[in-house]
C-alpha cells in the first residue's frame, strides 16, 4: 500500500476532489497549510507598503491506495492539479506498512 | 431656565460620544494581529475608567473653571461641587452645566485612548493605565481649556482670545492625538517585525463594525457640539454624513490607482478620516464644503498612513496619518472655507471674504497645539519608560500581550486553547 500526499493550489482542491469520485477512490483527507518551494514566496502590497510573504497558502490531500492503483491515482491528481503556472505544489508517494479500520479492526486492503 | 429640547439632544450626544470608545476597541481590536486583540480592547477600556475618575475629581474643573490667564482652569469645581444647580448656555439655549460635563467627559474618554493606536502590541499595560492618568491632566486638560472654554472673552486663549474656529475638536481631539501618538511610537520603538511583516488586522469584519459604531457616534460628537437642537446641529450631522462618505469613497480610489486593490480597511479608514476631516469644521461650512474636505482627507490620510514606513516611526494603527492629518486639514480647511450663512457666531474663510485673517489664527492653533501636545507627551512616555518601563518585553511581545498580561485569549478556538 502507498500513501499519496500532494501539496496543491487551494484553488484546485474541488476539481480534484470531484475527479477522484468520479475514479471510485477510497477517501481522502484535507488539511490548510502553508510553505514555499521553489517560488521562494512572492511580495504583495497592503495599505501603501510592500512585503515579502514567505509562507504561501496551500492544501495538503493525503489518499491512501493499493499499490495497484497508486500511478493512476497519481496521474489523476498531477493532471488536474496543473495549471501549468509556478506554484502548482508537488506530490510524493511513500510506502505504508499497514492500514487499520478502526470500527472493524480489518488491516491492510481491506481496510482502504 | 432650561431648554428641554437641548438638554435632550446633548443628554443623547454624551452617550453617543461614549458608544465611540468601546466602538474604537472593536476598531483597533481588529486591526491588530490576534494575540493582542484584548490587550488593545482593554487599553480603550482603561481610557474610559481613569479618565472618569479624573474628571469627577479635578479634571473638568481645571478644563472649565475660571480661566487663569488662557492657559488652564482653577479648582472650583473639584468633585464637580457647585455644578449640580449650575446652567451653561445662550439666554434661551441652556441646559444643566452636569450635562455639558458628562458630553466634555466624553470626548476627554476618547482622545486618550486614540492614542492606543500608536503603541499597539507592546505596552505595558500598568504603565499604560499611569500613562493615561499623567496624559489627561498634563496634556489633554490644558487644551481642552484653550479651545474648548470660553467665558466671555477672559476664557481659554485659543478660543477666546487668538479667535481661532474649532467646532467639535479638531484641536483638542484630533491634532492633539496626532501629536502625541506621534511622540509615543517614537518613545516606544517598533513593534517587532515592523516593515518585516505585514501584520495584517486579524479581524476585518470587527474593524467595520468598529468603524460603523464610531460613525454613529460621531453625530453626537459633532452636532451634539452644537449644544442646542437645532438647525446648527442639524448642519453639522448632514456634513458629518458627507464628509465621512465621501471620504471612504475617495480612499478606496486611491488606494486601488496606488496598490491594485480597494481594501475593507480602507474603507472603514476613510470613513474616519471624513469624520475627522469635518470635526473642527461641521459647524462652520457648508455641505459641498464637507464634500470637498472629506474628498481631499480621503487621499491625503491614505497617502499619509504610507509615510510611516518611508520614516521608520511605527504609528501600529495610524493615528498619525488619519487623525493628525485629518485635523489639520479640517483646521485649514475652517480658514478657507468657512461662511457665516451657516453659522452667524462664526467667522468668513479666505475663500469668502478674500482675507488671510482666520487662516492665520488656524495655523497658529494648529501649531501651539501639535507642538505642546508632542512635546508634552514625549516628556511623560520617556519619564515612564525611564522609570517603571513603558516597553513589554520582547518574549511577551512575540507570545501576545493577551496571554502575557490579561490570562486570556481572544479566541478559543485558536491552538492556544484548553479544548483537549
Amino acid at each position: 500500500m502507498k500513501l499519496i500526499t500532494a501539496i496543491v493550489k487551494p484553488s484546485k482542491v474541488d476539481d480534484i476532489k470531484r475527479a477522484l469520485q468520479a475514479d471510485g477512490v477510497h477517501g481522502m483527507t484535507v488539511s490548510e497549510t502553508r510553505g514555499f518551494g521553489r517560488q521562494k514566496g512572492h511580495t504583495e502590497i497592503y495599505r501603501g507598503a510592500e512585503y515579502t510573504v514567505d509562507f504561501i497558502p496551500k492544501v495538503r490531500i493525503e489518499v491512501l491506495a493499493d499499490d495497484a492503483d497508486c500511478d493512476h491515482i497519481v496521474d489523476l491528481i498531477v493532471t488536474t492539479a496543473n495549471s501549468g503556472s509556478i506554484g502548482d505544489g508537488k506530490l510524493w508517494v511513500t510506502p505504508v506498512e499497514t492500514v487499520v479500520r478502526i470500527r472493524t479492526g480489518e488491516r491492510g486492503s481491506d481496510a482502504l | 431656565m432650561i431648554n428641554s429640547g437641548d438638554t435632550a439632544w446633548v443628554l443623547a450626544s454624551a452617550a453617543l460620544v461614549l458608544f465611540m470608545t468601546p466602538g474604537l476597541a472593536i476598531f483597533y481590536g481588529g486591526m491588530v494581529r490576534a494575540k493582542s486583540a484584548l490587550n488593545m480592547m482593554m487599553m480603550s477600556f482603561a481610557a474610559i475608567g481613569v479618565t472618569t475618575i479624573i474628571w469627577v475629581l479635578y479634571g473638568y474643573s481645571l478644563t472649565f473653571g475660571t480661566s487663569q490667564g488662557g492657559l488652564i482652569g482653577d479648582f472650583s469645581h473639584l468633585g464637580l461641587s457647585g455644578t449640580l444647580d449650575q446652567v451653561v448656555g445662550a439666554e434661551g439655549h441652556q441646559i444643566p452645566t452636569v450635562a455639558f460635563a458628562m458630553f466634555q467627559l466624553t470626548f476627554a474618554i476618547i482622545t486618550v485612548a486614540l492614542l492606543s493606536g500608536a503603541i499597539a502590541d507592546r505596552a505595558k499595560y500598568g504603565s499604560w493605565v499611569l500613562f493615561v492618568a499623567v496624559w489627561v491632566t498634563l496634556v489633554y486638560i490644558p487644551i481642552a481649556h484653550w479651545a474648548f472654554a470660553s467665558q466671555g472673552g477672559n476664557g481659554g486663549w485659543i478660543i477666546d482670545k487668538l479667535g481661532a474656529l474649532d467646532f467639535a475638536g479638531g484641536t483638542v481631539v484630533e491634532i492633539n492625538s496626532g501629536a502625541a501618538a506621534l511622540a509615543l511610537a517614537l518613545v516606544l520603538g517598533k513593534r517587532d517585525g515592523f516593515r518585516r511583516d505585514p501584520m495584517r488586522p486579524h479581524n476585518m469584519p470587527l474593524v467595520l463594525l468598529g468603524a460603523g459604531m464610531l460613525w454613529f457616534g460621531w453625530f453626537g460628537f459633532n452636532a451634539g457640539s452644537a449644544l442646542s437642537a437645532g438647525s446648527l446641529a442639524a448642519t453639522a450631522m448632514i456634513n458629518t454624513q458627507i464628509a465621512s462618505a465621501a471620504a471612504s469613497m475617495s480612499w478606496i480610489l486611491f488606494e486601488k490607482y496606488r496598490d491594485g486593490k480597494a481594501t475593507t480597511l480602507g474603507v472603514a479608514s476613510g470613513a474616519i478620516a471624513g469624520a475627522v476631516v469635518i470635526t473642527p469644521a461641521c459647524g462652520y461650512i457648508n455641505p459641498l464644503g464637507a464634500l470637498l474636505l472629506g474628498l481631499i482627507a480621503g487621499v491625503a490620510a491614505c497617502y499619509a498612513v504610507s509615510r510611516k514606513y518611508k520614516f521608520g516611526y511605527d504609528d501600529s494603527l495610524d493615528v498619525v496619518g488619519v487623525h493628525g492629518i485629518g485635523g489639520v486639514i479640517g483646521m485649514l480647511g475652517i480658514g478657507l472655507l468657512a461662511t457665516q450663512t451657516v453659522n452667524d457666531t462664526g467667522q468668513e474663510g479666505l475663500f469668502i471674504n478674500g482675507s488671510f485673517e482666520l487662516l492665520t489664527h488656524q495655523v497658529i492653533a494648529i501649531v501651539a497645539v501639535a507642538a505642546f501636545s508632542f512635546t508634552a507627551t514625549w516628556l511623560i512616555a520617556t519619564a515612564i519608560s525611564r522609570t517603571i518601563g513603558f516597553r513589554v518585553l520582547r518574549d511577551d511581545e512575540l507570545t501576545g500581550l493577551d496571554t502575557t498580561y490579561h490570562a486570556e485569549s481572544a479566541y478559543d478556538i485558536t491552538g492556544n486553547s484548553n479544548r483537549y
